[in-house]
C-alpha cells in the first residue's frame, strides 16, 4: 500500500504507538497516509481506537512476524 | 460534535502511581479530547521540575511483583526503596515504557493543563521555583469549574 509518511514505533509501549501516530498526523495532509509499525500486542486494538474516536480511517492493519503494520489516513 | 473533555485529580507521588494520570491524560489529549490534570497532596511531587525523587517502594505494596519472595522486615531495610525504584526504571525501560518525564513533556506538548493545588503548595511549604512552569494554581472550585462538564473524570 502506498503511503506518505512512516513511523517507527517497534519496541514502544503503550501509550506511546497512539501519541506518536497522533503527532505524526499533525503535520500530515488530509488524504495522505501514514504507515505505522508497532511491535506493541496492546496497539492492534488501540489504533484501532483510535481511528475510530478521531475519524482517521485505518486502512489496513497487517500483521506479520511479531510486528503491526497500520495504514492510518488522515481526515 | 463538541469537544469531549477529560478531567483527572492525581493524588499520588509514587512511580506506580504516577504512571496512570499522565498514560490517560497523553492519551486522552491524542484522542482529541480537552484534559485537565488537578495534582493534590502527594501528586504534587509529579510537577517537580525534577523527577528523580519519584520512587516505588515494595513496603505496605504486597501486589507489587518481585523477583524473590521479600519479607517485610528486608523490605525495610536502607537502601531497599532505591533499589526497588532502579530496578522499576530498570524493567520499565526494557519494555519500551515511557519515562515519566517523557510523558509528562508529551501531555504538556498536546496542552493538557496542570493544576497545582494551592492548599497543598502551601500545607506542605513547598517552594513553587522547584515546579514546573506553565502550570496554574488553584483550588476545588478551579477544579469543579472544568470536572463539571466533562465526559470522564477520574481519582488517581
Amino acid at each position: 500500500m502506498n503511503f506518505d509518511k512512516e513511523l517507527n514505533a517497534r519496541g514502544m509501549s503503550c501509550p506511546l504507538p497512539i501519541v506518536k501516530t497522533k503527532k505524526a498526523l499533525v503535520d500530515m495532509s488530509s488524504g495522505q497516509v501514514l504507515k505505522v509499525i508497532s511491535t506493541d500486542t496492546g496497539s492492534l486494538k488501540d489504533m484501532a481506537a483510535f481511528a475510530e474516536q478521531t475519524g482517521n480511517p485505518l486502512l489496513s492493519t497487517v500483521e506479520e512476524s511479531g510486528e503491526y503494520i497500520f495504514y492510518v489516513q488522515k481526515k | 460534535m463538541a469537544t469531549k473533555k477529560m478531567a483527572i485529580i492525581a493524588t499520588k507521588g509514587t512511580l506506580d502511581m504516577a504512571y496512570p494520570p499522565f498514560i490517560l491524560a497523553s492519551t486522552a489529549a491524542a484522542l482529541g479530547y480537552e484534559v485537565q490534570v488537578f495534582f493534590t497532596f502527594y501528586g504534587l511531587q509529579l510537577l517537580r521540575k525534577d523527577l528523580s525523587s519519584v520512587m516505588i517502594s515494595p513496603l505496605a505494596n504486597p501486589a507489587m511483583p518481585m523477583p524473590v519472595p521479600m519479607p517485610v522486615m528486608v523490605q525495610m531495610l536502607p537502601g531497599m526503596e532505591s533499589m526497588a525504584t532502579m530496578m522499576m526504571k530498570q524493567k520499565l525501560k526494557k519494555h519500551g515504557v515511557a519515562s515519566l518525564q517523557e510523558l509528562r513533556d508529551l501531555c504538556l506538548e498536546a496542552d493538557v493543563k496542570f493544576i497545582a493545588c494551592q492548599m497543598t503548595v502551601d500545607l506542605f511549604e513547598f517552594d513553587k521555583s522547584e515546579f514546573i512552569d506553565n502550570i496554574e494554581y488553584g483550588g476545588a472550585a478551579t477544579f469543579m469549574g472544568f470536572a463539571g462538564d466533562t465526559d470522564i473524570c477520574l481519582f488517581v
